[in-house]
């Protein structure tokens, strides 16, 4: 038995692996990233035009 | 034993009108609530006789004996949909009362269903105006600028608890909520070094305890007014949540409350952490983004909003465990989804975002301010916290995000689309909402606890429905389908 239940491999296989997820997790990284700059850009296309005007014109009667 | 449970949610929507001419906001609102009805349609209008807004809880002289008042004395728009929901003009704002629902699953239906007949009011409504005008409907709480707005939550709970036990018990969870419940804003009325707060209702609270919704609002609102058999029910209105979007959060919103009640109810919460001051606790809650500032204990020491949050979600899982041999699946869902809040919350209370509004909006506005390098206070910002209210499905920032799959979905669009014109089938709901669509000619007027029917005799006749949990469709449906007109249907019910 190996130290605290792990096991401890190695050769070419592992590498393939291991290169395998670190691939994996910055792609999903990119997409994270790239998924959010769509978002940003949207947001651009979206929002109000005069947008300052906009908000600082926007007053709102009492409710309950 | 506890009460059949049942809540519904009013929302009172911004309003405003963009355009070449100024329109009176209570004038527009009455536009949009007025041009949502099919052309030819008459209002229905409410039946007020049951309506005693001014009682209070407490006790105190009773209210003076109302006349049945059929015709809204403003003449401000009001209408009764045939999804058993309540559409009209409310201090200046166009508000939808979702019909009666059984549970919190129904009750997120019911209330998105709100938005989409908002959106489209708003278009119809805009059809009417001079050209280049637009109606904007903001799903939102305040303006940012000293006014704000309600979004009620009505929970019908047995007449037998002692008023002053029920305020004890549910304060502290009104102030911890907030983690949750919040839908978040730029900046305070109350505190200039606030930039971004949980709550967009806190700051206008004053009191723990009191009968007014618009002035000196109060944390536990003592209007006693059930829409049910008075003997019977109480109504607790609760006033100091705010309009949520993300459909986790009104769930759970909704779904934490009835279960709580229930809890009262059956008499079976432990004593409650009783908060020193409850007001200051609401709203430094809310002005915390980490769930962990110190809230003094009227017994002395400290608790935090996560501390209280995780006291109640404790009681309730014992709770539930004792009481029930199989849980049912909504309930279970509401703790495993509050249970799984409060542990991420724990964690950090930001990686809510995509559950909880105060959250989406708050990752969005940071990732907005870095992208255009803006102040806190710059007035580009404040324009996305407030168009992520927007109800217009292109252009609300949250239901852009949504559309991306950034936040995350518990009904589905036909559900909500469904919804638009059908009554939840397990509460009175339905016998109203069937009724308007059948025998929209014959109805003069309608409200929670009544139908005032024109079926061309001498008299109006008025069929009172006291008790939510009857008009269902199992009870009422094989009926509905044998008769041919109202006047047959009064015949049958009455006979």
């Amino acid at each position: 038995m190996s130290d605290g239940g792990q096991v401890r491999r190695g050769g070419r296989a592992e590498e393939a692996a291991e290169d395998q997820v670190e691939h994996a997790t910055s792609s999903d990284a990119r997409e994270v990233i790239d998924d959010v700059d769509e978002l940003l850009d949207e947001i651009d296309d979206v929002l109000e035009e005069n947008a300052e005007e906009f908000v600082r014109g926007y007053v709102q009667k009492g409710g309950q | 034993m506890t009460s059949p449970r049942f809540v519904g949610v009013e929302t009172e929507y911004g309003i405003t009108v963009d355009g070449p001419s100024p329109v009176n906001p209570v004038l527009a609102s009455s536009m949009v609530v007025s041009a949502y009805r099919a052309a030819g349609d008459d209002d229905v209008r409410w039946d007020h006789t049951d309506e005693s807004p001014l009682r209070d809880a407490r006790g105190g002289p009773a209210p003076e004996p109302s006349e049945p008042l059929i015709d809204d004395e403003l003449g401000l728009a009001n209408t009764v949909l045939t999804n058993g929901a309540r559409f009209y003009v409310d201090h200046a704002h166009p508000e939808y009362a979702t019909p009666e629902c059984s549970n919190a699953r129904d009750l997120v239906i019911w209330d998105r269903a709100g938005e989409l007949i908002l959106a489209d009011a708003a278009q119809r409504a805009q059809a009417n105006l001079p050209a280049g005008s637009r109606v904007l409907i903001h799903k939102n709480n305040t303006d940012g600028k000293g006014a704000a707005y309600g979004t009620h939550e009505n929970y019908l709970v047995s007449r037998g608890i002692p008023f002053g036990r029920l305020t004890r018990q549910v304060v502290p969870f009104f102030v911890s909520r907030l983690l949750f419940v919040g839908s978040g804003r730029l900046g305070s009325e109350l505190d200039p070094s606030v930039t971004f707060q949980l709550s967009q209702r806190a700051d206008f609270f004053e009191v723990v305890l009191g009968l007014e919704t618009t002035l000196k609002r109060p944390l536990m609102n003592t209007r006693d007014e059930p829409h049910a058999d008075p003997e019977r029910y109480r109504r607790l209105h609760v006033i100091n949540g705010d309009a949520n979007l993300c459909e986790v959060a009104t769930f759970l919103k909704v779904g934490t409350m009835l279960l709580l009640l229930e809890a009262i109810e059956d008499a079976a919460l432990p004593p409650v952490p009783e908060l020193a001051d409850p007001v200051a606790a609401f709203h430094a809650t809310s002005h915390d983004l980490t769930g962990r500032v110190p809230l003094a204990l009227e017994e002395g020491g400290t608790t935090t909003p996560l501390g209280l949050q995780r006291w109640y979600l404790d009681a309730l899982q014992r709770y539930v465990k004792e009481r029930d041999a199989a849980v049912d699946p909504i309930t279970e869902e509401v703790l495993d989804r509050w249970e799984a809040l409060l542990v991420t919350a724990a964690d950090d209370p930001r990686l809510l975002a995509g559950q909880v509004d105060w959250a989406t909006k708050l990752e969005l506005l940071e990732s907005y301010r870095t992208r255009h390098e803006l102040d806190w206070t710059h007035d580009r910002l404040k324009m996305v916290d407030l168009q992520y209210h927007d109800v217009r499905p292109d252009k609300g920032l949250h239901r852009r995000l949504a559309a991306r799959g950034r936040v995350e979905r518990l009904v589905t669009d036909a559900e909500v689309a469904d919804a638009v014109h059908r009554p939840p089938t397990d509460t009175r709901a339905w016998f109203r909402g069937e009724c308007i669509r059948r025998f929209r000619g014959n109805i003069v007027a309608a409200g929670w606890d009544s139908l005032i029917l024109d079926v061309g005799r001498d008299s109006l006749q008025r069929l009172p429905m006291l008790e939510p949990s009857r008009g269902t469709k199992a009870q009422l449906g094989p009926l509905l389908e044998e008769v041919d007109s109202a006047a047959e249907l009064l015949d049958r019910l009455t006979s």
